[in-house]
C-alpha cells in the first residue's frame, strides 16, 4: 500500500485558519489522557498550564520576558525559512550579541560622568556582533558552497566556548573569587524595567518594536518581496534577475542582527552580567516557534507566547502537582508534530492507493 | 502545644512577601523549595540533594510540605526561584552555583522568606550559603589511590576550573604524594557536570594514557562503568554508586544534606532562623566516605585511621608545606591551608604535570 499527497485545490480558507486551533485541541486531548493515565486530573493540569499563568500580573509579565526573545529571534528566521536559507545557529549569535554587547558593559563597569550612552551602544554593539557572526555561514556558502546548515549549526559550539572562555577568562570579575562570572553591571548598562516589581524589562518593547519592523519590510519592501518570492519559486526569482548570494547575505545578516539584538537584550535585562552560559536554548527553540507561527511575524508572536505559556506554565505543574519537566516538553512536542500534521492535511489530499509498492 | 507554637512561628516567619500577600493560618506546614540544576536521576549532585528533600519530609512530616524544580538552567533560574517563593514556599533551597544573583535579587523582593544558596560566598539578611569540605575525602581518595596504583598514574575528570574542583584536584595529589612522591597525575576537563557520553570519553582516554584508577568531579557514573569494563579501579562521586560498579568502586564522596536541610527547616519552623554560612566536612557529617571496597585490609585500615584523624583535627589535608608548581612555598611547614586559601585556589599542587586551565 502507498500513501499519496496531493496538492488540495479546493484548499479552504476556514481550515488553513483553523489547523492550529483544532491541532492545540488535539493535542489537550492527548496532554489529558496521559494526566489522567498518570492519577492527576487533567481539569487542574489545565488550569495549571494554560490559565494560572495568565491570571497574575507577575506571571504575565514572565510569559512576555520568555515569549519576546523567541519571537524575535523567529522573526529574523523566517526571513530565512521563506527564502529556502537555513540558518541553524540562531543560538550562536544569541550568544555572541550577548558577549560583545555585554563586554561594553563590562568595560564601563564604574565609569564615572555621562553614561548615558553605554545601554544604546551596547544594543547597537550586540546586534552588529549577531549580524557579523551570521555572515560567516552566509560567506562560505556564497563563496565556497559550503552548506549553511552545517556551518551555522557548528557555530553555535563555537560561540558557546568562546562566552564560556570569556567568563571564566579575561571578563571574569577580579573580586569574584575565581568564580566564573563578571562583575554586574551598573545601572547604567542595564534595560531599564517598564512595570513595578522588576520583571518586566524594556527588551520586551524593543523586541516587540523589531517584529512590528519586520512585518512591514517582508509586506512592503522590495526586499520583502524578493524574499517571498525567492521562497515560492527560485526559478522565476532568479528570470527576474534576483541575485542568490545578495539575498544569502542579507537575510542571514538579518536574522544573526535579530538574534544578537535578542541576546543583548537579555543580558542588559534578565541576567545583568555574563555568565558562562546565557541562554536556555532560545536560539534553538526558536526554530520551532518559527514554524509553528507559519513564517509569518503574527503567527511568530502567537507561537512564542504558548511556548512561553507552557514552560511557565509547566514550571507550576511541577510545583503544585507534582508533575514531571519531561511531560512539558513531551506536550511541547507533540504540540509541533500536531500543527506541522493538521497543516500538511490541510494542504494536501491523502489518498491511500491499495496494492502499489510503498 | 509545641507544633501549635511552631506552626505560629512559621506563620511568622514565612510572612509575606511580595504582591502575593496571604495570611496563613495557624496550624498550615512550612513548604519548602528545592531548585536544581540537574535532572533528580542523575545519581549524583541533584539526585542526593533530592535525597535530602526526601529526608526531610520524612523527619518533619507533616510539619513540612516539599516541591521541587529539577533541569533548571542557570541563566533562566530567577523565574524559577520565584515561583516558588510567590506559591507560599517559606523555605528555598537553591543548590548550584549560578543561582547565586538570581537568588539573591528574588530573597531581595521577598525579605520575609528564607533562602539557602549551595556553594556561593555572597549572602543576605535571609540568604545563607552551605557546602562542603569535598577535598577532605579527596584526600583520603588519593591516599588510598596512591597505595593501590600499579602504574603510578592517576586519572583525574573534572568538570570547570573553580576553586571547589581545583582543590580537589590539589588535595587528591597531595593525598596521592603522602604515600608515593613519585606518582603521576593525568587530568581532563569535560566542562560539564553531567553528561555520561563525555564522562565515559574522557575515562577511556585516561585508562588509554596508563592510568588505572580514576576518580572524578563529575556527576554521572560512567567513568565508573568503563573502569569496572576495563577491570580498573574508580572513585564514584556525590552519591554511593556501588550498584554500577561492584568490582570498580573504591569508595565513593558523598554529599550528604540531610542533617542540614532538616536543621535548617527546623530554625525556620521554631522561629530561629539566621543568615550564616557553612562549611561542613567530615566531622559535621556533611561529606561522607562510602563503604570502602575492593582493597586489602591494611589499606582499608589506613582509610579509617586517616577519617578519623581529619574529623579530629590531626590531620589537615593542606598541611605544610605546601608548594605551588612553580616551587614557592604557599603554606608554611607546620602550618594548615587557611579557608579563604582554600575557597580561592586557582593553581596547582608541585608534581601536577598540566596547567591549569585560567
Amino acid at each position: 500500500m502507498r500513501i499519496d499527497l496531493t496538492p488540495r485545490t479546493d484548499r479552504s480558507a476556514l481550515m488553513d485558519a483553523l489547523s492550529p486551533v483544532l491541532a492545540f485541541a488535539a493535542a489537550l486531548v492527548v496532554g489529558g489522557l496521559v494526566v489522567a493515565a498518570m492519577g492527576r486530573s487533567p481539569a487542574a493540569a489545565f488550569v495549571t498550564y494554560f490559565v494560572a499563568p495568565l491570571s497574575e500580573v507577575w506571571s504575565l509579565q514572565e510569559v512576555a520576558l520568555k515569549a519576546a526573545p523567541l519571537a524575535l529571534i523567529a522573526t529574523g528566521l523566517a526571513f530565512c525559512f521563506r527564502a529556502n536559507i537555513w540558518n541553524i545557529g540562531a543560538e550562536g549569535q544569541f550568544v555572541v550579541g550577548g558577549l560583545f554587547g555585554g563586554w561594553i558593559g563590562v568595560a564601563t563597569h564604574g565609569a564615572a560622568g555621562n553614561t548615558l550612552w553605554v545601554l544604546p551602544l551596547m544594543l547597537v554593539v550586540g546586534t552588529l556582533a549577531g549580524m557579523l557572526y551570521g555572515l560567516i555561514p552566509a560567506l562560505l556558502k556564497v563563496r565556497l558552497g559550503v552548506s549553511e546548515i552545517l556551518t551555522s549549526l557548528m557555530l553555535v559550539y563555537v560561540a558557546e566556548l568562546l562566552l564560556d572562555y570569556m567568563a571564566r577568562g579575561p571578563l571574569r570579575d577580579p573580586a569574584g573569587f575565581n568564580f566564573p562570572q563578571s562583575v554586574t553591571f551598573d545601572d547604567a548598562a542595564r534595560l531599564p524595567y517598564l512595570m513595578e516589581g522588576d520583571t518586566l524589562h524594556a527588551g520586551v518593547a524593543i523586541a516587540l518594536a523589531a517584529i512590528v519592523v519586520a512585518t512591514l519590510v517582508l509586506a512592503r519592501t522590495l526586499f520583502g518581496f524578493t524574499v517571498r518570492v525567492v521562497g515560492a519559486s527560485p526559478r522565476a526569482a532568479r528570470f527576474a534577475g534576483f541575485s542568490d548570494a545578495r539575498l544569502t547575505l542579507a537575510v542571514f545578516a538579518v536574522s544573526g542582527g535579530a538574534a544578537g539584538l535578542a541576546g543583548i537584550a537579555e543580558v542588559a535585562g534578565k541576567i545583568g552580567q555574563l555568565q558562562p552560559s546565557i541562554s536556555p536554548g532560545y536560539g534553538f527553540t526558536a526554530i520551532i516557534v518559527a514554524f509553528l507561527g507559519r513564517l509569518s511575524p503574527a503567527g511568530i508572536l502567537v507561537a512564542a507566547l504558548v511556548i512561553a505559556l507552557t514552560t511557565i506554565g509547566g514550571e507550576g505543574a511541577q510545583i503544585d502537582l507534582k508533575l514531571p519537566l519531561d511531560l512539558t516538553r513531551a506536550f511541547q512536542g507533540l504540540l509541533l508534530a500536531l500543527v506541522l500534521g493538521a497543516d500538511a492535511l490541510s494542504r494536501y489530499r491523502v489518498r491511500l492507493v491499495p496494492g502499489a509498492a510503498a | 502545644m509545641r507544633i501549635v507554637q511552631g506552626a505560629l512561628l512559621a506563620v511568622l516567619a514565612l510572612g509575606i512577601g511580595g504582591a502575593q500577600a496571604q495570611e496563613k493560618k495557624p496550624g498550615e506546614k512550612l513548604k519548602v523549595g528545592f531548585v536544581y540544576v540537574g535532572p533528580v536521576a542523575d545519581y549524583g549532585y541533584s539526585f542526593q540533594h533530592d535525597q535530602s528533600r526526601k529526608a526531610l519530609a520524612a523527619a518533619l512530616g507533616d510539619r513540612v510540605e516539599t516541591s521541587f524544580l529539577e533541569n533548571v538552567p542557570e541563566a533562566d533560574s530567577e523565574r524559577s526561584i520565584e515561583s516558588l517563593a510567590r506559591s507560599g514556599h517559606g523555605l528555598i533551597f537553591t543548590t548550584s552555583f549560578g543561582f547565586m544573583e538570581p537568588t539573591l535579587k528574588v530573597a531581595k523582593k521577598f525579605p520575609k522568606l528564607k533562602f539557602e544558596h549551595a556553594t556561593g560566598y555572597k549572602r543576605a539578611a535571609n540568604v545563607s550559603t552551605y557546602s562542603a569540605r569535598f577535598y577532605e575525602g579527596r584526600y583520603i581518595c588519593g591516599e588510598i589511590a596512591g597505595r593501590l596504583s600499579k602504574t603510578g598514574t592517576l586519572g583525574y575528570i573534572a568538570s570547570f576550573p573553580i576553586p571547589e574542583v581545583v582543590s580537589g584536584i590539589n588535595a587528591f595529589m597531595l593525598g596521592a604524594q603522602s604515600v608515593n612522591p613519585n606518582i603521576k597525575l593525568k587530568i581532563v576537563w569535560v566542562n560539564t557536570w553531567f553528561d555520561p557520553g563525555k564522562e565515559a570519553e574522557a575515562a577511556k582516554a585516561l585508562l588509554a594514557q596508563g592510568a588505572d584508577i580514576l576518580s572524578q568531579h563529575t556527576d554521572s557514573a560512567a567513568p565508573l562503568q568503563e573502569a569496572e569494563k576495563q577491570g580498573k579501579l574508580a572513585f564514584g562521586q556525590s552519591s554511593d554508586q556501588m550498584r554500577f560498579a561492584p568490582k570498580a568502586q573504591l569508595t565513593s564522596i558523598v554529599d550528604d544534606w540531610d542533617g542540614y536541610v532538616i536543621q535548617e527547616a527546623k530554625a525556620v519552623l521554631d522561629g530561629t532562623w539566621k543568615s550564616h554560612d557553612t562549611w561542613g566536612g567530615i566531622k559535621d557529617g556533611m561529606v561522607v566516605l562510602a563503604p570502602f571496597a575492593n582493597m586489602p585490609d591494611d589499606v582499608k585500615a589506613k582509610a579509617e585511621a586517616s577519617k578519623k584523624a581529619i574529623a579530629d583535627g590531626t590531620l589537615h589535608p593542606f598541611h605544610g608545606p605546601v608548594f605551588k608548581q612553580d616551587g614557592t612555598e604557599v603554606v608554611k611547614a607546620g602550618e594548615n591551608a587557611p579557608d579563604p586559601m582554600i575557597l580561592g585556589m586557582n593553581w596547582y599542587v608541585k608534581g601536577i604535570d598540566d596547567k591549569p586551565p585560567q
